[in-house]
């Protein structure tokens, strides 16, 4: 990209030079960028602030223990985090293929006039409201998961060493993988909608460099739409899962809001946004309140973590990718 | 033709404005916030109040804790809450408190082949099957107090509150008085340390998993039974009967308790003792100053909650709420004349 006779650095500074109305304009978004900066920082210390005295209360202890217990005031993260993650890694399993391939479809194979309403489709799904999400699946989509697919999990992993662990269990129709599959209904809009625009802006000439030189679709699509658009691609999937970790309502409603901790994901469980939606109303103790502040420090963290390993995940990639050339 | 219009129009606005000014300076408005459930009725009364002394209600339905808290900052001149706080809580804050409604909470299950009203609880089973000892409906401890009803051999899906309420305070309040072992392993308040079950939020949130999950037990207010046409339970009694909720067991149950022996209200009213008594009942408590700032809006208020108390029957009853007996009414206003200056 960097070969083109104009670089986006010598243009800027040729434009700069004629018009006087610049700086000023530098100067104003400039500062948006920067209250980017100053309001995440404000957020990060003032729900540390506010979380302060149940981290006091109980230490490191409070990222470890399995408690919630307003009556006694004991305090523990753990089931939260771990149905956050475990919600949100069934939603990249159901969302990060379902996107690839309404992306995929829409640039490659869809006939012209079917582009337009399957793009206005998926760009509907997130206009829906998450509640709306959460109702639906709370008396449409659980129903169904207790009707059929669960059922039909018991009968088939039962003996499947691993994944009978995690697919059986009572057949209710409210838990983690029916949060984790709403959810990623949820993210496909985000994904699919980038992946779309970064696979329609690679340069028709590579792609008919690899058709000419006898690639099919497929092959196409992997080896060279997929490798020049990589970053992107990344980005995406990490952008689906920010929002997959944070989504309150429609998790709630499914979720099943149990502080247990079970092996299996046809049980119910909790997740960080789900807890502070649900209890801080009646939150009637400050070390309650400031734990339920404190979880939502942890959210910020556990975000802040999982998006900086993308970031080193993709770096990993391209110095692999360098050596190789 | 058109000016003349533009005039009209402009009159019209200019005396609208006059008179919401003239309506703001007469009548006064008393702010309230606290307890969710007691709010439909409120909103019931307070409307019909307005419309009769244009006396302004504004009520915030932001929870029983929140509602404690607010009138400890002093930000409202009521606050309402479904949890009693205790006398020497009350004094700390210079706080009188007097129940204003009373409501029921009740057993239901959706076990297929079970009707309303065809099962039997009692105390000791309830906290059994919400400490997870109890595992299935075919349980011996169920069928002997059920004899006769077919109970299938499934297991018990429990569902309570996710979110913290007052519902699940009395709820546990009575489970705790009815099992040692549910005080000492779980004990009581707005939100708990569930040994089994999955949590709905909100009475909604639990009707609606009760309905869907088969096999399961939840607790709801009355009014989500009734609205909601679920499965409900009957409930053993201090008197040992077993009885079903209704307007006539939860006001049996506000009779027969004993309120004058408990200083500012201060009592839960589980399992009393009149024969028809339904023994999980529940009061909304009203919270005010006893030396209020603003001494016109708190009589202001004492005036509605008279009104509300003497002649709002009809409306609580239209919305399955229970107005408190005309005894318990009169304790009520005397302890007004006593306490609130």
């Amino acid at each position: 990209m960097t070969d083109s006779p104009l670089s986006a650095p010598t243009a800027r500074r040729r434009l700069a030079r004629g018009s006087g109305g610049d700086r000023p304009f530098e100067a104003v978004v400039a500062l948006a960028a920067l209250t980017v900066l100053v309001v995440l920082t404000a957020a990060g210390v003032s729900m540390f602030l506010g979380g302060e005295p149940a981290f006091k209360a109980f230490g490191l202890k409070f990222f470890v223990s399995t408690d919630w217990d307003a009556v006694n005031k004991q305090f523990g993260a753990l089931i939260p985090i771990y149905g956050t993650l475990v919600t949100a890694a069934i939603s990249l399993l159901v969302g990060v293929p379902a996107s690839f391939g309404i992306a995929f479809t829409l640039t490659e194979t869809a006939p012209r006039w079917l582009r337009q309403p399957l793009m206005v489709a998926v760009e509907l799904l997130a206009s829906i409201p998450s509640i709306i999400y959460g109702m639906w699946g709370l008396f449409v989509f659980a129903p169904f998961m207790a009707a059929h697919v669960e059922p039909w999990l018991n009968d088939h992993f039962a003996n499947t060493p691993l994944l009978s662990d995690l697919l059986t269990g009572p057949p209710i129709g409210i838990g983690m993988l029916t949060a984790g599959m709403i959810l990623g209904v949820m993210i496909i809009p985000f994904i699919s909608s980038v992946m779309w625009s970064v696979f329609t802006a690679v340069p028709a000439h590579l792609k008919e460099s690899a058709v000419a030189l006898g690639a099919t679709r497929t092959e196409v699509m992997f080896k060279v739409i997929l490798p020049y658009t990589r970053n992107a691609v990344v980005g995406a999937i990490f952008l689906g899962l920010g929002r997959a970790l944070g989504e309150t309502m429609a998790v709630t409603f499914v979720l099943g809001n149990a502080h247990d901790f079970a092996k299996s994901l046809l049980m119910p469980g909790n997740s960080i946004a789900a807890v502070i939606a649900n209890e801080f109303t009646e939150a009637d103790s400050d070390l309650y309140r400031s734990s339920l502040i404190a979880l939502g420090f942890v959210l910020f963290i556990v975000t802040f973590l999982v998006l900086a390993a993308a970031r080193l995940l993709l770096a990993r990639l391209q110095r692999i990718e360098g050596a190789k050339v | 033709m058109k000016r003349g219009f533009a005039l009209a129009l402009a009159a019209a606005g200019s005396l609208a404005l006059a008179a919401t000014s003239f309506g703001a300076a007469q009548a006064a408005e008393i702010t309230g916030a606290g307890s969710t459930f007691v709010y439909p009725v409120l909103s019931q009364w307070s409307s019909a109040y307005h419309g009769m002394t244009g006396v302004q209600i504004n009520y915030q339905s932001i929870g029983s804790g929140g509602g404690i808290a607010q009138i400890k900052a002093g930000t409202v001149t009521f606050g309402a809450t479904d949890k009693p706080l205790a006398p020497s809580e009350l004094d700390q804050s210079g706080l009188a408190q007097f129940p204003v409604i009373i409501g029921g909470i009740i057993p239901v299950v959706s076990v297929p082949g079970v009707q309303p009203g065809q099962i039997k609880f009692t105390g000791p089973l309830l906290a059994d099957i919400f400490l997870g000892k109890i595992k299935r409906w075919d349980d011996p401890a169920i069928r002997a107090v059920n004899p006769g009803l077919r109970l299938p051999n499934a297991a018990i899906n429990v569902v309570h509150r996710s979110d913290g309420s007052g519902t699940t305070f009395n709820w546990t309040h009575y489970l705790g008085q009815e099992s040692a072992e549910w005080k000492q392993k779980v004990g009581e308040g707005t939100s708990v340390q569930w040994p089994v079950g999955i949590g709905g939020k909100g009475n909604e949130g639990v009707a609606a998993y009760t309905r869907q999950i088969p096999n399961s037990i939840g607790y709801v207010e009355y009014a989500y039974v009734i609205q909601n046409h679920m499965t409900y339970g009957l409930v053993r009694n201090k008197a040992g009967h077993f009885v079903g909720p209704s307007v006539a067991t939860f006001q049996a149950a506000a009779a027969t308790a004993n309120w004058k022996e408990f200083p500012d209200f201060f009592q839960i009213i589980t399992d009393a003792p009149g024969p028809n008594a339904y023994p999980i009942t529940a009061s909304t408590f009203v919270l005010m100053y006893k030396h209020p700032k603003n001494a016109e809006q708190s009589a202001d208020a004492l005036k509605f909650f008279k009104w509300s108390l003497e002649k709002g029957q009809g409306a609580a009853a239209k919305l399955d709420y229970v107005s408190l007996p005309p005894s318990l009414v009169k304790q009520i206003e005397a302890y007004w004349a006593k306490e609130i200056k």
